[in-house]
């Protein structure tokens, strides 16, 4: 499966005195298996555009494909496209309802219209790919979770639908380390089975550099850079000019250029900087013969 | 989708119209309403719709914007219409089948629902160039002097503020958790009803829940700002009449008393206007 869009345009509030023009012709590919990070300053139109993937919000207009299946063409079935998207919501605990933990997880796989068994077998499943404990909190009810455990309960009952593609806004904002460590380990691991499509948001430019094949950077609706994590974090500037930061490796490079220091590079993670800084230390060493300059 | 949906809504703005103290416009407004149903014939109602819509002009509030608030009231509009025009006895002008249009009849139909269409009219130009929360204080402002009969006049203005102030907050709390229901494969659009009103429940069930804790939210910060009620509490904004105020007031009673001249002269009037036609 793959996504297209093209040229989308969304505008809130439309006819209003408080319109936003929200997507301004956006127009990107994601192909099968891909993961994606979004990134974007608040505002930038992260969440709207995602919304248009399972065909949440009607476009004004653009194109929008899912697979084969052009949503909003006529005769389409945005309800069909639907089920193969997992969407997780920005802070989605809301979306809790049932008596239990357990129904709620199934409603998704029960709206798939699938058999008691196979519900039984896929709730088991998602609860344990969240790290939640079947026996402890199957029959709870949802409303009496912590915050970190609710999120964990709607990541399960999105899983559970098995999708194709999933789209993930912001799902570690407001969670605490250990819980935010517990769903990135979780991404990592759908990340390896390379079956699904996914497409982060977050904040949180580590994760992104890390996870993503590639980035998309949002701004004011548009989208101003795409790439591999390498190419588009090497936009030190334009990335702070639109008030994104860097992951902290690449920003401590940064800072240390900023601060006269001559390295090259924008570095992903620790292991390439140290390469890096190694490389600077020794070739500065060899010009001036002396390596105490850095300390 | 539900967001579209706009109740009570605020043509942002700083004209003059915008800017009359709301317990004035309130009061003009009802004056506008009275005028109405004292006016008996067209020449009256020309004499409104000269003055509603010069006061449109200054609001500066785009015509469609409150011709969107007619499509609401348009089924009314239409059964006012065609009632009067096909149940009234008089001179015969058409007959459709066993129906019978008269003179009467289309006289009073075009009557009725002008005077149907100047009442909402008036009444929208009120809510559009008012902010609610100023609303809300003329309301309350007005309603004081009933308090000597037992009416919590500040109780029911503050019920009103909070309500309309949730109205966006509820409607985007709806709309955000049938996203989230429908993202997880829910189906409102098809099936029998008995299956559809079974599919509200994970919209009604989170909504109640954040409908409390939105109150619960709110109860508390007015609690922790010492909030205790209308006794001896001042106003950040204190209604003050001021010039425009004046100039509305003149304007309000030149529209009464023209209606009443007109009203009281209106045999002389026509007679005048036929002998112009005559001559
Ligand atoms: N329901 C809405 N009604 C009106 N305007 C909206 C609505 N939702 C978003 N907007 C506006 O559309 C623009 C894009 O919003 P969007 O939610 O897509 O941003 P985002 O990139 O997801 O931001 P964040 O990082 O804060 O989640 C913003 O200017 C926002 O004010
Ligand atoms: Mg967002």
């Amino acid at each position: 499966m793959s996504i297209t869009v093209k040229d989308l345009v969304y505008i809130y509030g439309e006819g209003t005195p408080y319109e936003t023009l929200a997507l301004d012709r956006v127009s990107l590919e994601i192909a099968d298996g891909e993961f994606v990070g979004l990134i974007g300053h608040t505002g930038s139109g992260k969440s709207t555009l995602v919304q248009h993937l399972n065909g949440l919000l009607k476009p004004k207009s653009g194109r929008v494909f899912v697979g084969d299946a052009e949503l909003w063409a006529k005769g389409a079935k945005p309800v069909e496209i639907r089920k193969k998207i997992g969407f997780l919501f920005q802070y989605p605990e809301y979306q809790l309802f049932e008596e239990s933990v357990y129904k709620d997880i199934a409603f998704g796989p029960a709206n798939l219209g699938l058999s008691k068994e196979e519900t039984d077998e896929r709730v088991r499943e998602s609860m344990a790919v969240v790290g939640l404990d079947f026996d402890a909190f199957a029959q709870r009810s949802p409303f009496d979770l912590s915050g970190g455990q609710k999120r964990k309960a709607v990541i399960a009952g999105v899983i559970a639908m098995r999708p194709e593609v999933l789209i993930l806004d912001e799902p570690t904002a407001g969670l605490d380390p250990r819980s935010q460590r517990d769903v990135l380990e979780m991404l990592e691991r759908i990340k390896a089975d390379r079956r699904v499509i996914v497409i982060l948001i977050s904040h949180n430019m580590d994760d992104i550099a890390r996870m993503a094949d590639r980035v998309i950077v949002l701004e004011k609706g548009r989208v101003a850079l795409s790439g591999s994590p390498a190419e588009v974090f090497a936009h030190e500037e334009f990335l702070h000019s639109i008030g994104l930061g860097l992951p902290p490796v690449t920003e401590l490079m940064r800072s240390l250029r900023l601060g006269g220091v001559d390295v090259e590079g924008s570095p992903l993670d620790v292991d390439e900087a140290e390469e890096l800084l190694d490389r600077y230390l020794r070739e500065s060493g060899a010009r001036r013969g002396d390596r105490g300059k850095l300390i | 989708m539900i967001r579209d949906i706009t109740i009570g809504q605020y043509y942002p703005g700083d004209t003059p119209v915008h800017r009359v103290d709301p317990r004035l416009k309130i009061v003009i407004t009802l004056v506008f309403i009275v005028m109405l149903f004292v006016t008996r014939d067209f020449l009256g109602y020309a004499v409104a719709v000269a003055a509603l819509g010069g006061v449109t002009a200054a609001s500066r509030v785009p015509p469609a914007f409150i011709l969107r608030g007619l499509k609401a009231i348009f089924l009314i509009l239409l059964f006012t219409f065609l009632l009067n025009m096909f149940m009234t006895t008089g001179t015969p002008l058409v007959k459709l089948g066993f129906l019978t249009v008269t003179r009467e009849g289309l006289y009073g139909a075009v009557f009725m629902g002008l005077r149907l269409v100047l009442l909402i009219v008036g009444s929208s130009l009120l809510t559009l160039t008012t902010k609610p929360i100023k609303l809300t204080d003329g309301i309350e402002s007005l309603l004081k002097p009933l308090r000597a009969f037992g009416v919590p006049a500040h109780e029911l203005a503050m019920m009103m503020t909070i309500a309309l102030r949730f109205i966006p907050t509820l409607l985007e709390e709806t709309d955000k958790i049938m996203k989230a229901q429908m993202a997880r494969g829910a189906d409102f659009e098809t099936g029998s009803i008995l299956r559809r009103a079974k599919n509200l429940v994970p919209i009604l069930v989170p909504l109640f829940i954040s409908a409390f804790r939105i109150a619960q939210d709110l109860a508390m910060a007015m609690e922790a700002r010492c909030y205790r009620g209308g006794e001896g509490r001042t106003k950040l904004h204190a209604l003050k009449m001021g010039r425009v105020d004046a100039v509305a007031m003149a304007f309000t009673a030149l529209f009464v008393a023209l209606l009443i001249l007109e009203r009281v002269y209106a045999g002389a009037i026509r007679a005048a206007l036929i002998s112009l036609f005559l001559v």
